[in-house]
């Protein structure tokens, strides 16, 4: 098997890699700003459920969460899941919004109180404070933590490998079983690291366009 | 009329009664000068009339109309507008500039009144107030600086115009040079004395002694929540009637080491 045909092989196993990490993005950043909100709720009973929640999640492997998640239906209800990506998934939203909830909260509570009363002494509402104040200064505080993470989420996508989903290192270990080749596998690395080194220029640029102010 | 009247004003936090039945009265175009130690309630008096904190109990008049009352448990937003506060932090929008951070709230308030439309026509209008504005306070040459680019004097300055954009009936300042490096505060008491001589009706919680002598028109000296003395500079710094002024005095105006 030559390099390029490992290549393209390989290729085919980052398309599902990467429908985990944007699939898991696309759903978890706004969940998590659900969740963020209901652990910080002034009702109580709300607010220590989603802490629990947070607190279950955060608290065990995502590759048990992903297991959970793929077996239990078929052992408790009898409802057996069908799409091994979709239980992947599911995991990996639930978990993803866990810890960006944390983040986000981190982020909403670092912005001064100060803020806020200025916006309402000037007569503005609480959203028009959030949308026009504060939702930027968030931003601007999370985004080394958030980029820390959505990296750390490039990786654990190889978890999904666990119910045998075809990610790129399942395609590799293939071609391993297959071939008795093993470099296929190191390579693996490379399309991990490109994937996250285009990353990193992304939000490096977002930084970037943030550092006009300071605050 | 008194512009502004409050009666009885009463405020707790948890079992810790700050302000125990405060009454006062200003007149249009006066500045009051709250004076007293940490801890008196001063400021939590000026969060109260600014619903940053609801009272407890008491009223609230301005110009005869009742902001608070018995029968409020809400503040409601279109009554802050009665009121500016100035802050001891400035509490400048650091993502905007000097201009945007006057601009950001008239510009607002344009949208509620006159709808998508007559905003767009009221923002040249409100760009140009704000510069004036900006002038006014002496930063003419620094509309397009961010806070973070400015000392704390000029922020304040900022902040004032801010304040004052909103065409408030009362300007309120809490302790507005308490943060500032000493050689700043003549800079922002300048501006506040120039309001002054604008008639701009103004309540000063301060700890400069001086300036309060010889700015404000009413002097409160404000003890364990409630108002131990009232008057005139004159009256309350030239011959304080209670023993707690006296003392209280005393140890602003002399070293106590």
């Amino acid at each position: 098997m030559s390099f390029w045909d490992v290549t393209l092989e390989l290729l085919k196993g980052f398309q599902t890699t990467v429908v985990i990490f944007a699939g898991t993005l696309a759903a978890a950043l706004p969940l998590g700003l659900v969740v963020c909100f209901g652990s910080m709720c002034r009702f109580a009973p709300l607010r220590w459920l989603t802490r629990t929640f947070i607190w279950i999640i955060r608290g065990t492997p995502l590759m048990l969460q992903v297991i959970v998640v793929f077996y239990v239906p078929g052992l408790a209800f009898g409802m057996p899941v069908q799409n091994r990506l979709a239980a992947v998934l599911a995991a990996f939203i639930i978990n993803y919004a866990a810890y960006f909830s944390e983040i986000y909260r981190g982020g909403i509570e670092g912005v001064p109180q100060g803020q806020w009363e200025a916006g309402q002494v000037l007569g503005m509402t609480r959203g028009q404070i959030f949308l026009r104040v504060v939702l930027l200064q968030v931003v601007k505080r999370i985004l080394a933590p958030m980029s820390n993470e959505i990296i750390t989420l490039v990786k654990d996508t190889s978890l999904a490998r666990v119910i045998a989903v075809g990610e790129v290192i399942r395609a590799a270990q293939d071609i391993t079983a297959q071939r008795a080749l093993l470099w296929p596998l190191f390579y693996t690395g490379v399309f991990y690291l490109v994937f996250n080194g285009g990353l990193t220029l992304l939000f490096g640029w977002a930084e970037k366009k943030l550092s006009y102010y300071r605050g | 009329m008194a512009i502004l009247e409050v009666k009885g004003l009463r405020k707790a936090f948890g079992g810790a009664q700050v302000l125990r039945g405060v009454d006062f009265k200003l007149e249009q175009g006066q500045a009051l000068s709250i004076i007293g130690s940490s801890g008196s309630g001063k400021t939590t008096l000026l969060r109260c009339l600014n619903f940053l904190e609801t009272p407890d109990e008491g009223q609230l008049y301005v110009k005869g109309e009742e902001l608070w009352g018995p029968a409020c448990t809400q503040p409601v937003r279109q009554k802050r507008l009665h009121f500016g506060l100035v802050f001891q932090n400035f509490n400048l929008f650091p993502q905007y500039t000097a201009l945007q951070n006057v601009t950001l709230a008239m510009d607002l308030l344009a949208r509620e009144r006159l709808g998508k439309a007559g905003a767009k026509q009221a923002a040249a209008e409100n760009r140009a107030q704000a510069q004036a504005l900006l002038g006014q306070v002496g930063l003419g040459d620094k509309l397009s600086h961010y806070p973070f680019q400015l000392s704390g004097g000029q922020q304040q300055r900022v902040a004032i115009a801010r304040a004052l954009a909103l065409r408030p009936d009362i300007l309120c300042f809490d302790e507005p040079t308490s943060a500032l490096d000493p050689e700043l505060t003549g800079e922002v008491l300048r501006v506040i004395k120039g309001l002054k001589s604008r008639n701009t009706t103004m309540i000063v919680v301060t700890h400069e002694m001086e300036f309060a002598r010889n700015v404000s028109d009413q002097v409160l000296f404000m003890a364990d929540g409630v108002i131990e003395e009232a008057g005139t500079p004159d009256e309350v710094f030239g011959a304080p009637r209670r023993e707690k002024t006296r003392a209280f005095l005393a140890n602003c105006l002399r070293p106590v080491y």
